[in-house]
């Protein structure tokens, strides 16, 4: 049994048809990356798993555990936890409570402060500036946020939509350390990325989802060596 | 550089900004000739102001619900000055029962505190009915159906008060201990008017802590913002938005209590003005902003009380109190002219990096 089974997924975006049959699964302590173009469905794929969209058939399961039918913010309380596209973080909110928002579902106080501790650790930057306000922060520090705010639920499974999307190039370099970072720390990850370079390099496996419909899945080595990859993706001829 | 005005300022700035400034002009000439004048002494200043800020408190209770809604759901709701009548109406019954037992006056505290809770109870039970059969429904429709709702919501109510209560007026029996007056070296301040306000900035301070401090006040304020994001992170937005429901509700009822204790009368149609002036102080301090709404209702008051004998009698206006309406909205105009996100909207720009 993998940790996070799609299965034969369909969902509409009112008459369209955007995903049509989506099936992946993800074991715990992996990495998986799902590549396509823009359009592809990668958001209305992570959209439907997060419970934001209702598949109108196939089903979702995360240890076993059907939530095809969960209203979002229990499949987020059963450990399915996103990193929007574009970061999302509460602009208003200060840092400190955008990361107590991540930890909502958590009733246990002294289980919040060690994430919280945990979460500081792993970005000294976010608590240097945990009294300012998240709107104040660049777009590199707000993707630290909103990561750690997504750490702080203890997620059985990270969904990360597009963490390098508006980053300056060094920056991308540092979301992508943090990535490894995390999966040595065992955490399992699910990973939509247009910079399907970097993604293929930390993840173990990867699907590519052209118009809806999964083509090819592989390892992340094979990916890499594919014809049809490296000509639509990674810009090789 | 002066192309660059030109192309920056449209004819429609130029028109608002001499309406504008030709209002200033007037309030100021106003004020000078009236101080000149000097036919007011400090203690009517004095009085003026009290008035004013205990209008005003209540004004800023009624608005807290206005913008909170705001805040979560994007929408006015309209009925919220009938969630504010709705409360004292019903509590004027146990307060008349009360009176003629003679329990009002044995045990005043005790019987105020009860007033309050009933009618908190009834203005909190009203709010959330509205959000669950009247708006829930219509969570994912076009803005403008629940705004029509709203005001649908809003006759619904007021006529089935006027069936259940009748359509006259019904006088408020006088709490004895709040009649009187106290003195402050050689200002009087009336009892009433100064529990009021005292009263009020309980709430209001007890309000403030719960949205800016508990875990349930930072998750309606991550709602307001962005409520995908919110549920995302195991947040219930149907919960949240219940909550907020039900503190508006809960501040209207505490406000007409206060209410019903200033002016001594209730009647089917009361949350009307009060509801219109209170959404005024709302956007006045920049709908959605909670400290915005306190800030906006308070400046209502004072401008409300200080503002017709201030400005108008130096302009040799006779009986200016009738033309406070006026003044208060003609200050909506200043604001909106000035400053269109309100005195406390947007402090910050967020961005959508």
């Amino acid at each position: 049994m993998s940790l996070l089974e799609i299965e034969n997924v369909h969902t509409y975006y009112g008459q369209i048809h955007t995903l049509k049959g989506v099936s992946l699964t993800v074991d715990q302590g992996e990495i998986v990356t799902l590549i396509g173009a823009n359009g592809a469905g990668k958001s209305t794929l992570l959209k439907t798993t997060s419970g934001l969209l209702r598949p109108r058939e196939g089903s979702i399961r995360l240890e076993g555990k059907d939530l095809t039918h969960d209203p979002p913010h229990e499949i987020a309380a059963k450990g399915l936890v996103q990193v929007p596209e574009g970061r999302r973080v509460f602009g208003r909110l200060t840092v400190t409570e955008n990361l107590e928002m991540g930890a909502f579902a958590i009733s246990d106080q002294k289980l919040i402060k060690e994430n919280l501790d945990r979460v500081f650790q792993l970005f000294p930057r976010l608590k240097e500036r945990h009294k300012q306000v998240a709107g104040t922060l660049s777009g590199g520090e707000q993707q630290m946020l909103a990561t750690g705010r997504a750490l702080m639920a203890n997620p059985r499974i990270l969904l990360m939509d597009e963490p390098s999307m508006g980053l300056a190039p060094i920056l991308v370099d540092g979301i992508f350390e943090i990535i490894r970072k995390l999966h040595t720390d065992g955490t399992t990850i699910l990973l939509v990325e247009q910079n399907a370079r970097m993604a293929l390099q930390v993840a173990g496996r990867g699907y590519v989802l052209q118009s809806g419909v999964v083509v090819l899945s592989d390892s992340a080595q094979n990916l890499r060596q594919n014809e049809m990859v490296r000509n639509a993706y990674l810009g090789e001829t | 550089m002066l192309k660059r005005w030109r192309e920056r300022i449209t004819p429609t700035d130029v028109v608002m900004w001499f309406i504008g400034g030709t209002l200033l002009l007037l309030m100021f000439w106003g004020s000078t000739a009236t101080l000149i004048e000097g036919r007011y002494t400090s203690h009517h200043w004095f009085d003026f102001l009290i008035f004013g800020l205990a209008q005003g408190s209540i004004y800023a209770l009624i608005a807290m619900g206005y913008t909170m809604v705001y805040g979560t759901l994007r929408m006015i709701n309209f009925a919220h000055s009938e969630v504010f009548m709705s409360g004292p109406y019903t509590a004027y019954f146990v307060a008349a029962a009360f009176y003629s037992s003679g329990f009002l006056d044995r045990q005043p505290i005790l019987s105020l505190i009860f007033i309050f809770l009933v009618s908190m109870a009834t203005s909190t039970l009203i709010a959330v009915l509205l959000e669950r059969i009247a708006y829930r429904p219509l969570r994912t429709a076009p803005r403008l159906v629940p705004l029509i709702t709203a005001i649908g919501a809003s006759f619904f109510l007021q006529y089935t008060f006027r069936g259940l209560y009748g359509s006259g007026f019904q006088a408020y029996p006088v709490v004895k201990i709040l009649e009187g007056e106290w003195m402050f070296g050689v200002f009087r301040i009336l009892k009433f008017q100064a529990v009021v306000i005292v009263a009020a900035a309980l709430l209001m301070t007890a309000l403030y802590l719960f949205v800016q401090r508990t875990r349930m006040g930072k998750a309606i304020r991550a709602v307001s913002e962005d409520k995908e994001i919110s549920s995302l992170m195991g947040i219930d937005i149907d919960r949240m938005i219940v909550t907020t429901f039900v503190i508006g509700g809960m501040a209207a009822g505490a406000a007409g209590v206060l209410y019903a204790v200033m002016f001594k009368q209730v009647h089917f149609f009361m949350g009307f003005i009060p509801g219109i002036k209170a959404f005024t102080a709302a956007v006045l301090g920049g709908i959605g902003n909670i400290p915005g709404a306190m800030l906006g209702g308070i400046f209502l008051g004072l401008v409300e009380s200080i503002g017709p004998s201030l400005f108008l009698d130096g302009l040799g206006i006779v009986a200016p109190y009738q033309l406070k309406d006026a003044i208060a909205f003609i200050m909506l105009v200043l604001v909106l002219i000035f400053r269109p996100t309100g005195i406390l909207g947007e402090r910050l720009a967020i961005k959508k990096a």
